[in-house]
């Protein structure tokens, strides 16, 4: 298959995608061409979601096609690469307590490491918003090392509050609902995803870059302490 | 300034604020909720006299009495068929009407639909978020679901003679069992029978459905292989098939995202109508190319837009009305006495 592909979604929505498998150079590609296209004011278009790898343009209907947006896309090409320049790096305080979060000595057990090793790897990990997805808030961070990734659990737990670090496979999240899930929890965070400022209400951009700091648990707020 | 003040009775499941919905946040994970039936939702606001996109209360199958603890404001009731008892009147359908202090108002589901839509004279007054007061039921983002005990506020509330009466439901508001799809994006990941089956046969609406979607029952879809694809973009209309071959169609509150394969997308223009099905009905999808879409959407737009500028205009006032009667008898009161 030739990529990029271009897949009409419905009526009024049209879908490009770089490749099959996830990886960061592809989805450095998306995050390219949703600058790009963002930049170019093509009409009709009505909002940008880019994803791993794949961009799905919202289109309005009654002023442009498929055909016609995929030939303005197409004429963006070659993309320029990715201007990382004004990617931002957020430092999010962590705190790894094996009380608070009881998933940690499952994983340290399930990789083979100990709770410490894991806390070290993770803490040291430097990590990239590839996107937002499922949820309000919900930021999909990539880059965990390889020797503390651990499958989703076989079944979600549910009630999971927000502020919760998470980990699944090479992805990191940080929850802003209560929800159910199948990661496992390994930090915790006062950082919220969700702003309270009308004019930027999400902290993170999809390119920029997410480090931890590690804080005790009494740095945390007095609500988080309680396990 | 007229404030009409009205307590939540009782409020089923799923009875939530909503106005026309909060577009463009996609890439942040929320999805625009607002009404399930958007068409109806903006016919209720004009048929009070307000704006289209204005905050109204989405009412589920579990119904909901509200009770005008003081002031007055003309309301609207639009969408399925409900059933509306307020003031010692009994009405089922569109309609409008004025409430005062004191008067009890129940909502509850009638002959057809999922979901009606009670707009209100005036401004409600409710919690936004991201400048919209639609509720993302996931979340509790927004208005908010109604509960018992609630109190809101309608400000600039006002009676609005002209606007009462029975409304019609117009074609295009009505529940739609052949809906029209656009095969994709994730077909390649199905046997081809799989689409044809999809496309041809007939499927139920099942009772596993609120604003995120509605499971369907019928012939199972063979997934190729149980791969699971990069988490890739979800609309309002995509109907993802889970590992054991189950169709969901997403609606209003859906995930942002899912690694589940998308066999096609329902059109927008028909969307809606899906989703005043109810558990147990039929439903069978017909696949468009996306040209004939795009132009069934231009279609449904100017449709849609006719459709609602009826519902925009006054009617006469009481007395004009009556005069009106005596014009065309030909009699007028005063010469006859």
């Amino acid at each position: 298959m030739q990529f990029p592909t271009f897949k009409p979604v419905a009526d009024h929505a049209l879908l490009i995608e770089f490749g099959t498998q996830v990886d960061d150079a592809l989805n450095r590609r998306v995050v390219a061409l949703d600058k790009t296209i963002s930049q170019a004011k093509i009409i009709g278009v009505v909002e940008l979601v880019p994803a791993l790898v794949n961009l799905l343009i919202v289109f309005d209907p009654v002023k442009t096609t498929h055909k016609d947006l995929e030939t303005a896309v197409r004429d963006l090409f070659p993309l320029k690469e990715a201007e990382e320049a004004d990617a931002k790096v957020h430092r999010v305080p962590i705190c790894y307590d094996t009380e608070l979060c009881p998933d940690l000595a499952v994983v340290a057990k399930t990789v083979g490491l100990s709770i410490e090793a894991v806390i070290a790897e993770h803490a040291a990990s430097e990590l990239r918003v590839s996107m937002y997805g499922f949820a309000p808030g919900f930021a999909y961070l990539s880059g965990i090392p390889k020797t503390i990734q651990v499958p989703r659990k076989p079944s979600a737990t549910r009630g999971i509050p927000t502020g919760q670090v998470m980990i699944a496979g090479p992805q990191c999240l940080v929850t802003t609902v209560v929800m159910p899930t199948g990661w496992s929890i390994i930090g915790r965070t006062a950082l919220k995803v969700i702003q309270d400022d009308p004019d930027n209400p999400f902290l993170f951009n999809v390119g920029d870059t997410v480090a931890f700091d590690r804080v005790r648990r009494q740095d945390l707020p007095a609500e988080m302490q309680m396990p | 300034m007229n404030t009409a003040r009205f307590r939540v009775i009782f409020a089923g499941p799923l009875v939530s604020f909503q106005d026309s919905g909060r577009v463009g946040h996609l890439r942040f994970g929320v999805s625009a909720s607002g009404p399930m039936d958007r068409f109806s939702h903006a016919a209720a606001n004009l048929m009070v006299g307000n704006t289209a996109t204005n905050t109204g209360i989405e009412v589920s199958l579990g119904g909901v009495v509200l009770e005008c603890v003081s002031g007055e404001t003309t309301i609207a009731l639009a969408g399925g068929s409900f059933s509306l008892n307020c003031a010692d009147q009994a009405s089922e359908g569109w309609v409008a009407q004025t409430v005062h202090q004191g008067d009890k108002l129940a909502i509850r589901a009638g002959a057809w639909g999922s979901w009606a839509y009670l707009a209100f004279a005036g401004r409600l007054l409710v919690d936004e978020w991201l400048g919209a007061s639609a509720t993302h039921s996931m979340s509790g983002f927004g208005g908010g679901a109604l509960t018992t005990g609630l109190e809101f506020e309608v400000s600039d509330a006002e009676a609005r003679e002209t606007r009462i009466g029975d409304y019609a439901c117009p074609k295009i508001a009505s529940p739609l069992h052949d809906v029209r799809v656009v095969v994709g994006p994730q077909d390649q990941h199905f046997e081809p029978q799989s689409v044809d089956i999809f496309c041809t046969q007939s499927f139920q609406i099942t009772d596993a459905f609120d604003r995120m979607g509605v499971r369907l029952d019928g012939p199972t879809l063979v997934l190729k292989n149980a791969l699971s694809i990069p988490s890739e973009p979800i609309v309002r209309g995509s109907v993802q098939v889970s590992g054991d071959g189950i169709p969901t169609v997403l609606l209003a509150d859906h995930q942002t995202t899912g690694g589940y394969p998308k066999i096609a997308t329902v059109i927008s223009g028909d969307v809606d109508r899906m989703a005043q099905l109810r558990a147990g009905e039929a439903i069978r999808f017909r696949a468009l190319s996306a040209q004939k879409a795009v132009e069934s959407a231009r279609e449904y737009q100017s449709l849609k837009n006719d459709a609602l500028a009826q519902f925009s205009t006054p009617r006469a006032t009481l007395a004009e009305k009556l005069q009106n009667l005596n014009l065309i008898d030909g009699v007028v009161s005063a010469e006859t006495t």
